[in-house]
C-alpha cells in the first residue's frame, strides 16, 4: 500500500512543479494518472523513488517513509519499486538478457554483476519473463536490435525481475503507435493483476486511460483536479484538467486516428474479399 | 520606400572599412613577427640550401640495406614503448576521464578541476618533452619512453573519453539506478556499455599516434629506433639514417592500416 | 513441478564473435604482453636515485623560477610564437590551392594525384625529422623550425580541406555551374560559403598545434622556447624548467580557449 502524504516539489530554478498531493493506493489497485504535458506527472512517479527528491511532504510504502531514508536504504526500497519508461531506457548496447538481468542489481553485490554470476534462480526467473512477455528467443538479441513494441516488453520484464511491491510506469506508449500501444497497456494491466500489483500510470492518451484504468487522478498545473472512477471522468472534468481548447483539439485528434484505423481497416478487408 | 532608394551593395561601408584593416593588421603582424624571427637568419645558409640539399641527397643514397638486421630489436622495443605506453596511459586516464565528465564526477569544485588540470597539462607537453624529463630523472632506456608515452596519451584519451561520457543518454542511467543499483553498478550497467566503442576507438587512436610518437624518442635517450637514428646522424651515416627513416615510414604506414581496420571492426 | 526455463546463462560474445580466433587472439596478446615486459632491462637502482630528483622536479614545477633565466626564456618564447605565427599563416596560404587541387570532385586526375602525393609526404614525415633536416639544410635557428612547420600545416589542412570540399552538397555546385560561372566563380560562390567556417576553425586548431610543436623542435635545434628547455634539464634547473613548463601549458590554454571562443563567436 502506497501514501503520499502532502507532497511538493519546488525546482531550483523556483518553478513549483508539485502542490500539496496526497493519495492513497491499496494493493492490487491500477491507477492512472492523467494531465497536460508539464502538469508534474512525470515528477510526482519520479518522487516517490526519489529519482527527484521531493521538497515537502512524506511518501510511505507500507508504512515506510521513503523521504526520510538515507541512500543505501532508499536503494534497498528502490528494488521493491519497479519503474518502466517513456522510450523504454534500457541500455542499448547490452543484451535483452543483461537488460533482464539489471533488475537484479540492488540485490547482489558488485563483483557478482560485474563477472555476470548472477543466481540461478535469478536466471531461471528472467527466462521465465521473457516468456511471459514472449521474448523468450530474443535473449541474446543486443537491446538496439528490437522493436519499440519488444523494447517496452524488456523495460517490463526488467521492472518485474526486481520482484516489486509496486511499478511505476511513465508514459509507457509514448513512442509506439496505437495497435502496440493497447497491446503493452493490456500487458501491463494483466500482469498487474496476475501479481495483484499496484501500479501509477503516467498516460497522456485519455481515451487508453479510460479503457484500462480502475481509478483515475487528474493533475492540472501540480494540483490534483480529480480522483475517481473512469466512469466519474466527464466532459466538464477534462476540460478543467486540460483546458477547453486543448480538450477539443485532443478529442478531434482522437477520432482522427480512429477514422484513419477504420478507413484502413475497410481498405484492406476490400482487398481481401 | 522608393525604388530609387534600394542601392545594392555587397558589403556596408563599416563593413568593408573593418574587413580591409583586419588584413592590414594581419599583414603587419606577420611583417613584423617575420623581422623578429629572421633577426639572427644567416641568409647565406638559406640561398646556400639548394646546394646542400643535392649534397645530402647524393650522399644519403642508396640506403645502407645491410643496416636492416640491426634495426629489428631497436623496432621491437619501439613497438613495446608504443603498446605498453598506450596501456599505461588509459589505466590513468580512465578514473581521470571519469572525474572530469560533468555527469561522473564526485566532486564539482574539487576534482574536476583536478581532472582537468591533469588533462590541460598532459596535453600541452610534448612526449618528446615528457621523455626529456624522464630521461633526466630516471635515467635513459625503455622505461622512460613508456612512461613518457603514457603521461602524454592521459591527456589526449581523457579528453575525447570525457566528452563521450557527458554525451550519454542519462534515461539509460536513470533506469538503472531505479532498480536499486549501487553507484559503481550504475556505472557498470548504464554508463560503461554506453561508452565502450568510443573507447576502444580512441585508445587504438592513440595507440597508432603513439607509434608514430616513441620512434622519435631515442634522439633524447628514451630508446627505440630513435637511438639507432641519433648515431647515426652523429656520426653523418647518411645512407644508414636514410635506412631507419624508411623503416620508420614503413612502421607508421602499417600502424596507421591496422588501427583504421580496428576502428571500423568496432564500430 | 520442476521448471521448464534454464538456470544457467552466459553472455554471448560480442566482439570478436569467432570461436577458432578469439581464443587465439586471447592467447596471442597474453604472450606478447609476457614477451614485451620481459623485455624491459629497468635499472631499478638509478630509477629510485632518479625519484629524489623526481621530486625536486616536481619541488621546481610548484614554485617555479621565471627570473634567473629571463632572457633565455624570452629569446625563446619570442622565437616560438613568431614563428607559430609565420607559419600558420603561410601553411593556409600554400594549402588552400593543394587543398583544392586535392579535391577529387573540383581537380582533373593529374592535379589530384599530385597534391595528394604532396599531403602524403608532408604527413607521414614527423615534425622532428624534417626539423632535424631543415636545420641540416638551412642553419640552427628559427628559419628552420618556420619550414617545418610551415611544411607540416600544409599536409593537415590540405587533406582535412579537401575532405571538407568532397563532402560538400553537390547542388550547390550544380546550380552555379548552370549560370555558366568559370571554375574561379564555382569557387568562390558554391564552394568558399560552405567550407569558410570549417577553414577557420582548422586553422585556428593548427595555431594551438603549431605553438606546441614549436616548444619541441628546438630540442634538434630549430629553435624557439624547446632548446631553453633542454638546456635547463640538462643543466639540471628544473625550477626553471617548471618555469618553462607552465609558460607553455597557459600558452596552450590561452590559445586553446581563445580559439574555441572565436569559433564561436564566427557561427
Amino acid at each position: 500500500m502506497l501514501t503520499i502524504d502532502s507532497v511538493g516539489k519546488t525546482y531550483g530554478t523556483g518553478d513549483k512543479a508539485l502542490t500539496d498531493i496526497s493519495l492513497t493506493i491499496e494493493k492490487g489497485q491500477v491507477v492512472g494518472l492523467i494531465g497536460p504535458s508539464g502538469a508534474g506527472k512525470s515528477t510526482l512517479i519520479r518522487c516517490i523513488n526519489r529519482l527527484v527528491e521531493p521538497s515537502t511532504g512524506h511518501i510511505y510504502l507500507n508504512d515506510l517513509d521513503l523521504v526520510a531514508l538515507d541512500q543505501n536504504r532508499l536503494r534497498q526500497q528502490r528494488r521493491r519499486i519497479g519503474m518502466i519508461f517513456q522510450e523504454f531506457a534500457l541500455v542499448e548496447r547490452l543484451t535483452v538478457m543483461e537488460n533482464v538481468l539489471s533488475g537484479r542489481l540492488g540485490y547482489l553485490p558488485f563483483w557478482r554483476t560485474y563477472l555476470r554470476r548472477f543466481p540461478a534462480s535469478d536466471i531461471e526467473n528472467a527466462y521465465r519473463l521473457l516468456d511471459r512477455v514472449g521474448l523468450l528467443d530474443q535473449a541474446d538479441k543486443r537491446a538496439d536490435a528490437l522493436s519499440g513494441g519488444q523494447r517496452q516488453r524488456v523495460g517490463i520484464a526488467r521492472a518485474l525481475a526486481q520482484h516489486p511491491d509496486l511499478l511505476l510506469v511513465d508514459e509507457p506508449t509514448a513512442s509506439l503507435d496505437p495497435k502496440t500501444s493497447r497491446q503493452i497497456m493490456r500487458l501491463i494491466v494483466e500482469i498487474c493483476s496476475d501479481y495483484h500489483l499496484p501500479a501509477i500510470i503516467n498516460i497522456h492518451d485519455v481515451p487508453l486511460a479510460l479503457q484500462f484504468m480502475q481509478r483515475i487522478i487528474g493533475l492540472r498545473q501540480g494540483r490534483v483536479v480529480f480522483d475517481g472512477a473512469p466512469s466519474e471522468l466527464t466532459e466538464s472534468v477534462l476540460t478543467t484538467i486540460y483546458g477547453a481548447e486543448d480538450w477539443t483539439n485532443m478529442q478531434k485528434q482522437h477520432e482522427d486516428d480512429l477514422d484513419s484505423e477504420a478507413d484502413a481497416t475497410a481498405r484492406l478487408g476490400a482487398l481481401r474479399s | 520606400m522608393r525604388l530609387e532608394d534600394l542601392n545594392w551593395q555587397y558589403r556596408s561601408r563599416l563593413q568593408r572599412l573593418a574587413i580591409w584593416f583586419a588584413w592590414l593588421l594581419t599583414v603587419a603582424l606577420f611583417v613584423w613577427c617575420w623581422n623578429l624571427m629572421t633577426r639572427d637568419t644567416i641568409w647565406l645558409f638559406v640561398w646556400d640550401a639548394p646546394t646542400q640539399a643535392a649534397d645530402l641527397g647524393s650522399r644519403m643514397m642508396p640506403p645502407r640495406w645491410s643496416y636492416l638486421p640491426e634495426l629489428m630489436q631497436p623496432l621491437w622495443d619501439t613497438l613495446n614503448i608504443a603498446t605498453l605506453g598506450t596501456l599505461g596511459g588509459v589505466i590513468l586516464a580512465v578514473p581521470v576521464a571519469f572525474m572530469a565528465a560533468r555527469n561522473t564526477t564526485p566532486s564539482r569544485l574539487l576534482l574536476r578541476p583536478i581532472a582537468l588540470g591533469i588533462i590541460v597539462t598532459s596535453r600541452s607537453i610534448n612526449s618528446l618533452i615528457w621523455a626529456l624529463l624522464l630521461v633526466a630523472i630516471i635515467g635513459p632506456g625503455l622505461l622512460a619512453g613508456i612512461i613518457a608515452i603514457a603521461l602524454r596519451s592521459i591527456g589526449f584519451i581523457g579528453k575525447l573519453l570525457y566528452e563521450a561520457i557527458e554525451e550519454i543518454d542519462e534515461k539509460q542511467v536513470e533506469a538503472v539506478r531505479a532498480t536499486g543499483a549501487s553507484g559503481f553498478q550504475v556505472m557498470h550497467y548504464g554508463i560503461v556499455p554506453q561508452i565502450l566503442p568510443a573507447f576502444f576507438g580512441i585508445t587504438v587512436f592513440r595507440w597508432d599516434i603513439n607509434i608514430r610518437e616513441s620512434t622519435i624518442l631515442g634522439l633524447v635517450g628514451a630508446g627505440g629506433i630513435g637511438l639507432k637514428l641519433q648515431s647515426s646522424l652523429n656520426v653523418l651515416a647518411w645512407p644508414q639514417v636514410t635506412m631507419i627513416l624508411l623503416l620508420i615510414l614503413l612502421t607508421v604506414v602499417a600502424s596507421e592500416w591496422i588501427s583504421a581496420k580496428v576502428r571500423s571492426a568496432i564500430i | 513441478m520442476t521448471s521448464r526455463y534454464p538456470t544457467h546463462w552466459r553472455k554471448p560474445p560480442q566482439i570478436l564473435t569467432h570461436p577458432v580466433w578469439r581464443p587465439i587472439i586471447w592467447i596471442l596478446a597474453a604472450v606478447y604482453l609476457v614477451l614485451a615486459i620481459g623485455s624491459l632491462e629497468v635499472n631499478w637502482v638509478r630509477v629510485s636515485e632518479g625519484l629524489e630528483r623526481g621530486w625536486r622536479f616536481v619541488q621546481g614545477f610548484l614554485v617555479p623560477d621565471f627570473s634567473s633565466r629571463w632572457t633565455d626564456i624570452s629569446i625563446g618564447l619570442v622565437e616560438s610564437l613568431t614563428m607559430t605565427l609565420t607559419s600558420t599563416i603561410v601553411g593556409i596560404l600554400i594549402s588552400v590551392p593543394i587543398g583544392i587541387g586535392a579535391a577529387r570532385n573540383l581537380s582533373p586526375a593529374w592535379m589530384y594525384m599530385i597534391c595528394r602525393s604532396i599531403i602524403a609526404i608532408s604527413r607521414s614525415l614527423q615534425e622532428i625529422i624534417v626539423a632535424i633536416f631543415f636545420v641540416a639544410l638551412f642553419g640552427f635557428g628559427p628559419f628552420a623550425g618556420f619550414l617545418t612547420l610551415s611544411f607540416a600545416t600544409i599536409g593537415f589542412l590540405s587533406k582535412l580541406l579537401a575532405e571538407d570540399i568532397e563532402d560538400i552538397d553537390e547542388s550547390q555546385v550544380e546550380a552555379i555551374r548552370a549560370t555558366g560561372a568559370g571554375f574561379w566563380q564555382i569557387i568562390n560562390y558554391a564552394i568558399q560559403p560552405q567550407v569558410m567556417p570549417r577553414l577557420v576553425g582548422l586553422s585556428l586548431y593548427r595555431l594551438d598545434i603549431n605553438f606546441r610543436e614549436s616548444s619541441v623542435i628546438g630540442i634538434v635545434g630549430a629553435g624557439g622556447i624547446g632548446a631553453t628547455l633542454n638546456t635547463a634539464i640538462d643543466r639540471y634547473e628544473y625550477d626553471s624548467a617548471g618555469a618553462i613548463l607552465i609558460i607553455i601549458i597557459m600558452i596552450v590554454f590561452a590559445v586553446e580557449y581563445s580559439s574555441s571562443y572565436i569559433r564561436r563567436w564566427l557561427q
